[in-house]
């Protein structure tokens, strides 16, 4: 494990079995296949992918939320260092606090029957992280304030909220254990843009002034060229390339980033449909491509990515790729 | 010419906790062959003004006494808040007007094969015998980018990919060749190829049937590929109208400006993002005056928390409701 990663991911492949046939075994969803990455400590990791890519099941085995069927997940801070794959259940409640997520839809994520103190303050009742009432309110106020949440709004129910106040919540709740490893999964997706920016701006302070890891999972690639540092592509179950942002954007190596990037429509009126499309969709995760699983829409295919799988290798200092024909 | 006239449309709608005013006032045309785009957060009213077109809001909706919808057609003018009986009621809903809605999945009815659902609509609108209107269906289909089209006429909408079911529905508002599209936002369930790739069909498809579009999203991105003209929502009123181009590269409501701010835009990623003051206040508490003042930055007591901003001309079309723009603001403060 690379010194100053905060998580490390090797060869990790979750499958899901569907369903149960008679003879034989049944056909496995590829989730994720033969994934490897190292997310530095401190970072804000961006990942991004369209709907479908595994991203989600991606964040949620880091989570030890979604069962590892082959590899490895490397956990370590400055106190502990756990191998997620072969945990006992004692090191996994010493992990969960360590370790949380933020989710997708504010109005989804919070029970109405409770109050917003009662919410932020289920973590830390349920993990036993706090002794007495006084020092449990203690912190709820403490992490509802660094949320910019309003004292006063505390003893409400969440339906008085709008959306952003909601995910401000949702977010506290995510961070009241101080947690050293945040996973926000599509966090500002179902905001409004006026709020978005807001959200995003907050997370950004946040991550400053707790000093933790995010892994920012998100398919819009503009809300992650802003926040991260270091972004993660992913397509069909494989990391596809992998580099700072800045590079990732001016640079990028593989032909399935550089399709979504110009698949993103430009907010100028004058440079229309220049776009270079991309053809079809996203084929089965059930029965995925051969060679490259890109190969079925590359622009740029050749014979040998129909049968032989590319190698992750390195085009410039932090910037790989998946591709057999990219150039740094 | 002129196609669909919206003027002074007021509608409310009476809920258990009070009435909730959606839309306030909304006056619009829309010419033959033009897209006009309708931006708003949630909540602006974008969805429910366009609903009206067909008056599919609910029945608790109520429309101002001086609400009016004219649709002209070559024939005769229909007066669409007029109509009463659902056979009226046809010519607006998939006759001369269409409509694409936002998630494909709820549209289809899942147990009727996408072709009886297109055949189904081209008998009710159209002369055409069941046959006709089997080979038409299976055409717009194909017309849409549908490959196999013939065996996916006898299909179910679960077995369609998303994008595969927002291009049949897409088929499916334009086989009857209606006058005027609606697309509530069409493309915003759609992962970003795919998006691209029926904003690329739409684009294509009203240049070969010369079709009005009323083009409603929450994205100026999208907008801006696709829109001619573009009124922006806020609380059921529009704030700013202009072209594209005016409205995008010359914004001059603040609530334009601020939502173009708060926009991550790829070629300034180190730019730190300037949110909107504030939340979108709820419908049951709707400020007083212009309605953006309790998020504006250059909202000033005593006047614009206590009248409503007229739309004020900028010249060569554009418009914004805003008293800032008028000459009796002070300007130094």
């Amino acid at each position: 494990m690379i010194e100053s990663s905060h998580i490390s991911v090797r060869n990790l492949s979750v499958h899901f079995p569907l369903g149960r046939q008679l003879f034989g075994k049944p056909p496995v969803v590829r989730a994720v296949d033969d994934v490897s990455l190292e997310i530095p400590k401190g970072s804000f990791f961006g990942l991004v992918g369209e709907s479908g890519s595994g991203k989600t099941t991606l964040g949620r085995a880091i989570l030890r939320a979604a069962p590892i069927t082959s590899g490895q997940i490397f956990y370590r801070d400055d106190e502990v260092e756990y191998d997620l794959g072969d945990i006992h259940k004692e090191q996994l409640k010493d992990y969960r606090p360590r370790a949380q997520l933020i989710f997708q839809d504010p109005y989804a994520a919070l029970s109405p029957r409770m109050t917003v103190r009662d919410i932020i303050a289920e973590p830390l009742e349920v993990m036993g992280i706090t002794n007495t009432r006084e020092e449990t309110d203690d912190r709820v106020r403490k992490i509802a304030s660094k949320c910019r949440l309003n004292l006063e709004h505390l003893r409400r129910f969440p339906h008085a909220f709008s959306g952003g106040q909601r995910q401000r919540i949702s977010i506290a709740r995510a961070l009241v254990c101080n947690p050293r490893f945040v996973v926000a999964d599509e966090s500002v997706a179902a905001l409004d843009v006026s709020i978005q920016a807001d959200i995003l701006n907050l997370l950004e302070s946040l991550r400053g002034e707790l000093q933790n890891t995010f892994l920012f999972i998100s398919h819009d690639l503009s809300v992650v060229a802003h926040i991260c540092d270091t972004v993660a592509v992913m397509y069909l179950g494989t990391l596809v390339e992998s580099a700072p942002t800045r590079s990732l954007f001016s640079n990028p190596g593989h032909p399935y980033t550089k399709a979504l990037l110009s698949a993103i429509p430009s907010l100028d009126p004058d440079v229309r449909g220049k776009a270079q499309k991309l053809e079809g969709e996203i084929p089965s995760p059930v029965t995925p491509p051969s060679g490259c699983k890109f190969h079925t829409r590359c622009p740029v295919v050749q014979q040998r990515c129909r049968s032989e799988i590319p190698q992750w290798r390195e085009l410039s200092t932090g910037h790989s790729v998946a591709c057999h024909f990219a150039e740094p | 010419m002129t196609l669909l006239t919206v003027e002074k449309l007021d509608l409310r709608f009476d809920t258990d906790e009070g009435r909730i005013t959606a839309v306030d006032d909304v006056s619009f045309t829309l010419d033959a062959g033009e897209v006009l785009g309708l931006v708003g957060e949630s909540g602006s009213g974008k969805s429910v003004t366009a609903k009206s077109l067909m008056q599919l809001n609910p029945s608790n909706a109520v429309y101002g006494s001086g609400s009016e919808i004219y649709l002209e057609l070559e024939r005769n003018v229909v007066d669409v808040l007029s109509l009463q009986s659902a056979r009226e009621l046809e010519i607006v809903r998939g006759g001369a007007v269409s409509m694409i809605f936002q998630e494909p999945m709820a549209s289809f009815a899942p147990a009727i094969t996408i072709g009886n659902q297109m055949v189904e609509q081209l008998l009710i609108h159209t002369a055409l015998s069941k046959k006709k209107a089997a080979d038409l269906s299976v055409e717009m289909l194909e017309r849409v980018g549908i490959s196999d089209a013939g065996k996916r006429f006898y299909q179910y909408a679960f077995e369609l990919s998303g994008g595969m079911r927002q291009r049949a529905m897409i088929a499916m508002a334009l086989s009857t060749k209606p006058k005027v599209l609606i697309a509530d936002e069409p493309t915003t369930a759609l992962d970003v190829t795919i998006q691209a790739q029926v904003l690329d069909l739409m684009k294509d498809l009203v240049a070969e049937f010369g079709m009005a579009i009323l083009f409603i999203t929450h994205d100026l991105s999208v907008i801006a590929q696709t829109a001619d003209r573009v009124a922006v929502m806020y609380l059921g009123r529009i704030l700013e109208t202009g072209t594209v181009r005016q409205v995008i590269q010359t914004p001059s409501h603040p609530y334009t400006q601020g939502l173009l701010n708060s926009l991550p835009k790829l070629a300034a990623i180190d730019e730190p993002l300037t949110p909107i003051a504030g939340d979108i206040p709820s419908p049951l508490e709707r400020p007083p005056g212009c309605v953006f003042h309790t998020r504006c930055p250059k909202a000033k007591p005593g006047v614009c928390d206590q009248s409503i901003p007229d739309l004020f001309a900028m010249g060569s079309g554009q418009a914004a409701a805003c008293f800032a723009l008028t000459q009796d603001w002070p300007s130094a403060n």
